[in-house]
């Protein structure tokens, strides 16, 4: 464990996730919120949860930003309202 | 050179012939890592789920490079849907022969009794059938998220 990468990531982590709510675009707000979860990846290998870090890649990165982006694109740029 | 401008024209918006090349390229090769993760689970990063998730998201990688009609060619619902409850059922039926035998829920060692291995081996391949089920059905709910997700439940056209 290095504590000065471990910080690194966290500030990282920090501003992708006021980012990824702050953001108005649907579309932006899952791809920053793909790179949060490969920021989150990064610090579960970096802390030695190599299972969990696998989990974090798969699922987090991969296929649910997929599945976002999926529905998303069912959805109309302005409300109706 | 004419060939090529016929196969442009057929395409339509949004398909490239690069990204199907290189999927179609790649599919191999993550199904092949995702049967690698489920198989070694037990003694190194990885499981039936992680494995379950990279076999699935190859299929996802299909539907989403081709039209869904394609993808659905190759692994149709039905298949699919089988797929899903054969994983289900093989994890509750190794989980309820273990109590039949004479053990807990999803204690392997009792299995002991059916083919004599001994209990120590018997965990470790316990394990293993077990995330062979728990890799099936994961990849089946996953490509069938996407399908749904993607087509808005209608499972023509897609994305």
């Amino acid at each position: 464990m290095i504590w000065t990468l471990d910080l690194l990531i966290l500030l990282l982590v920090v501003i992708c996730a006021i980012a990824a709510i702050s953001v108005k675009d649907l579309l932006s707000a899952t791809i920053i919120f793909g790179v949060y979860s490969f920021l989150m990846c990064l610090l579960w290998a970096e802390m030695g949860a190599v299972d969990v870090a696998f989990t974090e890649a798969t699922v987090g990165a991969g296929v649910s930003t997929v599945l976002f982006i999926a529905a998303i694109l069912h959805t109309s740029r302005r409300s109706k309202d | 050179m004419k060939l090529l401008r016929e196969r442009t024209e057929k395409q339509r918006l949004g398909e490239s012939l690069i990204i199907q090349t290189s999927v179609r390229l790649m599919v191999p090769f993550v199904q092949l890592f995702g049967l690698y993760v489920i198989v070694h689970g037990h003694y190194s990063p990885g499981g039936g789920f992680q494995g379950g998730v990279i076999l699935g998201s190859s299929f996802v990688m299909l539907a989403l490079a081709f039209d869904q009609k394609s993808s659905l060619r190759l692994m149709s619902e039905r298949a699919n849907a089988i797929l899903g409850n054969t994983g289900a059922i093989i994890f509750v039926g190794v989980g309820a022969l273990c109590a039949i035998c004479g053990g807990l829920f999803l204690d392997y060692s009792a299995l002991d009794v059916l083919i004599p291995l001994g209990p120590v081996e018997w965990r470790s391949f316990g394990i293993f059938l077990v995330e062979v089920g728990v890799g099936l059905a994961v990849m089946s709910i996953m490509v069938s998220l996407f399908w749904d997700l993607g087509s808005a439940g209608k499972m023509d056209e897609g994305l």
